[in-house]
């Protein structure tokens, strides 16, 4: 009996685990995929496509179910929108470890990646590179890359057996540009992506060992060049093609084995990135689709973090004051000889942090104004911040309630785009808050909702003393904000 | 002799601050004066008053160095936005021997009580007096501040007025040429002030405040084309007072089609 209770409370404890757990920190729904292409943006879904046909659609960027269509099954496809069609390239082949290398790269279009759109429909697959049995190269695991400075598109293709090589296609047919040789970048990865950036072409590849599960050391590494056929070099100047790489993300203590990297822009300064994890230890094991902010520092691409709950300081980046309750500042009434005048051969002695209870009673009962302020861990400037699973959420993220710890105050945008502590809390949309890593690392904080407003508008610093709701510039330090928990 | 004068001068700063460390039953002045530490043994009992510590005979400052008289034309604000043309008052007497006191309660009641008649909607003439009670009259003056910020410091200190534990009082008008939208009232102030439009709170900054441009800032206004009143009031206990005002648009950038006057009969 005794044990089978301490079964039972052990199971309690992992069931609330798994809520708190996954609610926080992985995608909901059945995000179950393995080698996911870019994420693209459809007709105001989520589309990403996995080895073997099919894919996940998701209505907000955090629930996801399968449901997207793509025949040629296959390994590894890509997708980017072009114009106002999208290109789909994909190994037809599968690779094989001990195995042939014979592989087939295809791309083809359709217009919309909505299988219940009229505008649905998959062009023949064309062939636009291959591999033969003995050649050092194998030719899966496709990405795509439209160069904004050219117009010309790229592909890369490759696995561990041998080269990365990258080719071009013809943006408007999708087909291989005539006459065009395969050249190799980099050798034995597999997922090989490119992006650009800044000045600065990257070529992402996965190492490491993929499809063990809890087992695989799958991850994800970058090198950069100002070519888009290379060289790709490392931040230590070593060629990709003698297996230099910077990581970018790796596995974690209960996520194995990261793979596949696709890069989405949010908006200019926001950026996010897709991959696979090889096991979820919280999700049976299962590979499952990830979506973490995509940072930048010195040009070099890094995997940030999502944002967990917490009692945080909210800093803003242009000064360094902490959001606050807009009231009376309640003195911690000390003899002041306890300060730089205590005699030195006094006990030492642990002050006791003050309490809500101690300052409560004087806010006043109803709406409090906001202000940003000399931080001091008082309880006016300490606030928790709590998911709000039922609310849905944004590409890689759900929304969030933020309220002063202990309390229902509760963090509102207003119909005049200002910002204003509520006495409670009621669920409404201007009271959920979208927090998301920006390349830079620190945070925009959005409102999912301003009364009465149709502008996208975050939280911003408009002096140091003053937030406000404004637009989003990535820019600008206004827009900034870090969350300390001290 | 110079060296002699030096150790002399280091052992009496060392003594000091022995004497400091070992008796510290009495907490160290709050606020930058001008002048060193406060002599042993004369635990303040209220704010020092800067014309009562100096030899005037000293002071190499005068108040054209950091005020000129109002012009016949009408102001603009200077090339960031910053309004340098102002009424000032006289500081009023209110004793506070620390600016940690200023909490939003505390100045939201320090600058509601009735001081002279008039005090929200007085559109005062240069040299206009304002009668505080049977002894105290104080005076207005118009002037153009040479820097953004308008040093009440120096223009309490230099007509000879008490500097510390005071309020000060400044009145502006501005004539704006067309419709500003969305426009915020941008403050810094040392220390806690408060700022009305049109007689109606626009911003208030509590707090034991420092000389930040941008410091606080109202909501979005409108200011429609016309005269608008701006009217201010800062408090300070012990340090340096002064303040700096402009308005600016919804990306933060100074709004300057507008003119700033003094002369509030004329519009």
């Amino acid at each position: 009996m005794k044990n089978n209770r301490y079964t039972l409370l052990l199971g309690a404890a992992a069931f609330l685990f798994l809520l708190v757990g996954t609610s926080a920190l992985a995608q909901e729904g059945k995000p179950w995929i393995h080698d996911p292409s870019t994420i693209v943006k459809c007709d105001g879904k989520y589309y990403t496509f996995g080895t073997g046909g099919g894919g996940l659609i998701s209505p907000d960027g955090w629930n996801w179910e399968s449901g997207a269509v793509r025949p040629g099954g296959g390994a590894a496809p890509d997708a980017m929108k072009i114009g106002d069609r999208h290109l789909v390239v994909y190994g037809s082949t599968g690779g094989g470890l001990g195995g042939g290398h014979r592989g087939i790269i295809n791309t083809m279009w359709t217009k919309s990646l909505d299988p219940n759109s009229p505008d649905f429909g998959f062009s023949d697959p064309v062939v636009v590179a291959e591999s033969k049995f003995d050649e050092d190269c194998d030719a899966i695991d496709p990405s795509l890359l439209l160069d904004p400075n050219t117009g010309r598109l790229w592909c890369s293709y490759g696995t561990y057996f041998g080269f990365i090589r990258i080719v071009e296609l013809d943006p408007k047919t999708g087909a291989r540009v005539e006459g065009n040789e395969a050249k190799d970048i980099a050798i034995d990865c597999e997922a090989s992506s490119l992006i650009y950036r800044n000045g600065w072409y990257y070529l992402l590849g996965t190492h490491g060992t993929c499809c063990d599960g809890v087992n695989s050391t799958y991850n994800i590494i970058v090198g950069r060049s100002r070519n888009p056929q290379g060289p790709y070099v490392d931040n230590l100047g070593r060629d990709m093609i003698k297996g230099g790489g910077r990581m970018v993300i790796a596995s974690t203590s209960r996520l194995s084995g990261a793979g596949h990297f696709g890069r989405y822009i949010e908006t200019e300064g926001v950026e996010k990135m897709s991959c696979h994890f090889e096991a979820d230890f919280d999700r049976s094991g299962r590979s499952v689709l990830a979506i973490r902010p995509l940072l930048w520092k010195n040009d070099w691409p890094y995997a940030g973090e999502l944002f967990k709950e917490g009692v945080y300081e909210i800093e803003s980046e242009r000064r360094g004051y902490g959001l606050e309750l807009a009231v009376d500042f309640t003195r911690i009434e000390r003899p002041r000889r306890g300060g730089w005048w205590a005699n030195p051969d006094e006990p030492i002695e642990v002050l006791p942090l003050q309490t809500l209870d101690e300052v409560k009673d004087k806010w006043p009962a109803g709406e409090v104004e906001i202000r940003i302020g000399d931080y001091l861990g008082r309880p006016h400037q300490r606030w928790s911040i709590k998911a709000v699973p039922e609310a849905g959420g944004y590409l890689g993220g759900q929304y969030y309630k933020i309220q002063i710890e202990g309390t229902e105050r509760t963090l509102a945008a207003t119909a005049d785009r200002e910002v204003i502590a509520l006495p409670t809390y009621t669920g409404e949309a201007c009271q959920l808050w979208r927090i998301e890593q920006i390349v830079d690392g620190t945070y925009r904080i959005m409102p999912k909702e301003v009364p009465g407003c149709s502008e996208e508008l975050v939280l911003v610093s408009v002096a140091d003393s003053t937030p406000s709701l404004g637009k989003f510039d990535p820019d600008s330090d206004n827009c900034k904000w870090n969350f300390r928990n001290h | 002799m110079r060296k002699a004068k030096t150790i002399l001068a280091s052992l009496l700063a060392l003594s000091l601050a022995g004497s400091a460390l070992a008796q510290p039953a009495t907490p160290p002045f709050g606020g930058q004066g001008p002048q060193g530490p406060r002599p042993q043994g004369q635990a303040p009992q209220g704010p020092r008053q800067w014309n009562q510590d100096v030899d005037r005979s000293q002071n190499d400052l005068t108040l054209d160095m950091y005020f000129i008289p109002v012009g016949a034309q009408d102001s603009r604000p200077d090339s960031e936005g910053f309004i340098r043309r102002w009424s000032l008052l006289d500081p009023i007497d209110k004793p506070n021997r620390t600016n940690t006191v200023f909490t939003d309660s505390y100045i939201r009641e320090a600058f509601a009580a009735e001081y002279f008649p008039g005090q929200m909607t007085l559109l005062p003439k240069d040299g206009q007096k304002v009668k505080l009670d049977k002894k105290t009259t104080l005076q207005w003056h118009n002037f153009d501040s040479r820097l953004y910020n308008v040093k009440l410091f120096r223009f309490a200190s230099e007509l000879d007025h008490q500097v510390y534990g005071v309020i000060f009082w400044a009145v502006t008008a501005i004539d704006v040429e067309e419709d500003l939208v969305d426009v915020r009232l941008s403050v810094g102030s040392n220390s806690a002030s408060m700022w009305w439009i049109d007689g109606q709170e626009a911003v208030i900054l509590s707090g034991d405040r420092r000389m930040v441009a941008d410091d606080c800032a109202s909501k979005r206004l409108t200011l429609t084309k016309g005269r608008h009143i701006i009217r201010g009031a800062v408090i300070n206990g012990p340090g340096m007072s002064d303040f700096c005002v402009r308005i600016v648009d919804e990306c933060g950038k100074p709004v300057r089609n507008y003119s700033v006057s003094t002369n509030y009969a004329t519009k």
